[in-house]
């Protein structure tokens, strides 16, 4: 991929309404090479909505999403290769192995070798021994192992990321943590949405909170999440 | 496919034997019995990215809808095909239907009408995921729009296998090309449409 | 881009008004069709049945066709003033394609002799009359509008292309399966007052649809900006 030296994500101005529900009223954001954007907000907030957006999976009803200064939009598929999307689901098929999983995902992408590709992503992920396994026979750890090894095969430059931390115990969270902060070195940028502070705050790079559509809120991070949790509060009621 | 073979051995005990020959039948039994069987398919066929949003997965992948659409499209016929090659050795077999000289026609015909009415449902199964009651809603929305496809399939079945001349059967041949075309076409032109929330 | 609540009110206010006029029409062109128009020889006085019958399948073809239009621009503009109006007009558009399902039979059982025949028009009208439960039982199920108007297009667009489609092929089906005893219905030389009065009723119908369609129009618009208003969105004057 050619250089690029602009933000790697940036969106302006995102609105969307369900129905009468206006979720997102003109959310803006840019997101630098190596930066890691943490957007908290209570449940509701329209985090997922924001994410999915950013992902181009939803429409936007106003305002526009660029991926390494392209604009996202459905009649330029390109545009969203440099995407990764960890969300809630693992998007895996249920019917098929994990290998064959993760060599239909590198096929999507136009992985030379699809499925050397996902061997190599598996066993990085250190799931090498469960490679014939289904997603149905997988623990909610290993899973969500399984749906990052997904999102990461294409090596992509952004990454999103929607409640990485539910299910997850202190040793998974703690050793995810690790691989996020190691993607963020190698020049990606991140984001993370989330309601549990607490497990991400120390990889953020900038804190954002998500209230009332907007961003009540937006700092770089900076000392300890205890002294940041009365800002919080005060930023979600508004 | 049991579906299939139930719809089959209904109408052919429904029919009087007495009064009606089994050869006047038949190709309403087969064609009814390939809808039916196409609907219960349509019905299965975003099912599986359903789970797990697999769906999001393809939509994240630098791939264009329309080719999201033809590969659902191909995949959606490769299944009704499937059933429909073992509802067609049934069918000869129950109703003891002479089909040698008319085999080619037939399976030309079938693929032409598979493919208009699957076109349409492959588009309509993926919005019908997206509500609720989807299981109810894909054949009142497909119902109308196989009407086309299945009178011109019956009545060209029906004159293959009674050995009608050609000049009997091109008009409603045409008639299937061009649904066909129309619907394929379009089908992948609206299919972003429905991708997108 | 969404109309103001004096705007949807206007709009069920003007809808009323033409809806009153459109079924005085009606009622004036049943005078018409009573008093004026020779009764037919054979058919007797159900004939006049065909002064609703007509135009009413008409009218559900043409709104259809509009549907399928006004939903493409739909898909290109993203206006919600344009689901709107094609939300109204299936609504209407299933009345008057129940309206001449029901008056169909009604001819037909003193005349034909049976209440249905599978004959192409009526075959035609039936599938239109599916067609549009389809769309309004689509359009039932999905909360979102955004997601709602951009499928019930979709549906619309396919729809309208469908119908010369079945149109055509109950027609070849017919036309090389004769019926040797089925009364045709066609009267190739139309009387010029039958002629007549079947020009003011279509023209009665559409405004009855363009009547229904504005109060409908005015009613939807109303409940999107209710429903908006109700979460804290601009406040409605009076609302």
């Amino acid at each position: 991929m050619q250089p690029y030296d602009g933000p790697l994500l940036a969106a302006t101005d995102l609105a969307r309404s369900f129905g009468p529900h206006r979720v997102l009223r003109g959310v803006s954001l840019t997101v630098a090479a190596g930066e890691t954007l943490l957007v908290a907000g209570p449940n509701g907030a329209g985090k997922t909505t924001l994410l999915r957006i950013l992902a181009g999976l939803m429409r936007p009803a106003a305002g526009e999403v660029r991926v390494r200064g392209r604009r996202l939009a459905h009649g330029d598929p390109d545009a969203r290769r440099p995407i990764g999307l960890v969300s809630h689901q693992s998007l895996l098929y249920d019917d098929l192995t994990l290998a064959e999983n993760l060599a239909f995902a590198a096929r999507l992408y136009g992985i030379a070798r699809p499925a050397e590709a996902a061997r190599r992503a598996l066993a990085a992920a250190g799931l090498a021994d469960r490679a014939g396994a289904t997603p149905r026979q997988l623990s909610r750890g290993l899973l969500q192992r399984a749906a990052i090894a997904r999102a990461l095969l294409h090596e992509p430059g952004v990454l999103l990321l929607d409640e990485p931390f539910t299910g997850l115990d202190a040793r998974a969270s703690a050793a995810f943590r690790d691989l996020l902060r190691a993607r963020a070195g190698e020049g990606r940028a991140l984001v993370i949405v989330t309601h549990q502070l607490a497990e991400a705050w120390e990889l953020a790079s900038r804190v954002a909170v998500l209230a009332g559509g907007r961003f009540a809120l937006e700092r770089p991070r900076a000392g300890e999440l205890a002294a940041f949790l009365p800002r919080y509060a005060e930023a979600c009621a508004g | 496919m049991v579906f299939a073979a139930l719809v089959l051995v209904i109408v052919n005990f429904a029919r009087d034997p007495t009064a009606l020959p089994a050869l006047a039948l038949a190709p309403s039994a087969l064609w009814i019995t390939f809808a039916f069987g196409a609907v219960v398919a349509l019905n299965r066929a975003f099912a599986v990215e359903r789970e797990h949003g697999a769906l999001d997965g393809l939509l994240l992948a630098p791939v264009p809808r329309e080719a999201l659409y033809l590969g659902k499209l191909l995949a959606n016929l490769a299944f009704v095909g499937i059933v429909e090659a073992v509802a067609l050795p049934l069918f000869v077999v129950f109703f003891d239907v002479p089909l040698g000289h008319a085999l080619g026609g037939l399976l030309a015909v079938t693929a032409l009408a598979t493919t208009g009415f699957v076109a349409v449902g492959t588009i309509f199964s993926a919005m019908a995921v997206r509500t609720r009651f989807a299981e109810l809603l894909l054949p009142v929305l497909l119902l109308p729009f196989m009407v086309p496809p299945l009178i011109a399939a019956a009545g060209l079945t029906a004159r293959l296998l009674e050995g009608r001349p050609w000049s009997e059967l091109h008009g409603m041949l045409r008639l299937l090309i061009l649904y066909d075309i129309v619907f394929v076409t379009l089908s992948t032109l609206l299919f972003p449409a429905v991708m997108d929330e | 881009m969404s109309p103001s609540f004096a705007a949807a009110r206007a709009a069920v206010r003007r809808g009323r008004a033409v809806t009153l006029l459109a079924l005085a029409g009606m009622a004036l062109v049943y005078l018409l069709a009573l008093r004026y128009t020779p009764v037919e020889l054979h058919q007797g006085l159900a004939q006049k049945i065909f002064y609703l019958h007509v135009p009413a399948a008409w009218t559900a073809l043409l709104i259809f066709s509009l549907m399928g239009i006004v939903s493409i621009i739909f898909l290109w503009l993203h206006d919600e003033r344009l689901d709107l109006f094609a939300e109204a007009s299936a609504e209407v558009g299933l009345m008057f394609s129940a309206i001449m399902l029901t008056t169909g039979p009604i001819w037909a059982k003193p005349i034909w002799g049976t209440w249905w025949q599978w004959d192409p028009r009526l075959t035609l009208t039936l599938f239109l009359f599916f067609l549009y439960v389809g769309y309004l039982a689509l359009r039932s199920s999905i909360h979102d509008p955004l997601e709602r108007g951009r499928f019930s297009a979709v549906v619309a667009i396919l729809g309208m292309l469908l119908v010369p489609f079945i149109h055509l092929s109950v027609y070849l089906f017919r036309t090389l399966h004769p019926k040797p005893v089925v009364l045709k219905p066609s009267a190739p030389s139309l009387p010029p007052e039958m002629l007549r009065t079947l020009l003011i009723a279509f023209g009665v119908c559409l405004a009855l649809y363009a009547g229904l369609v504005m109060m409908r129009y005015g009613a939807g618009a109303a409940e999107r900006l209710r429903e908006a208003g109700g979460e804290g969105g601009e406040v409605p004057d009076g609302a």
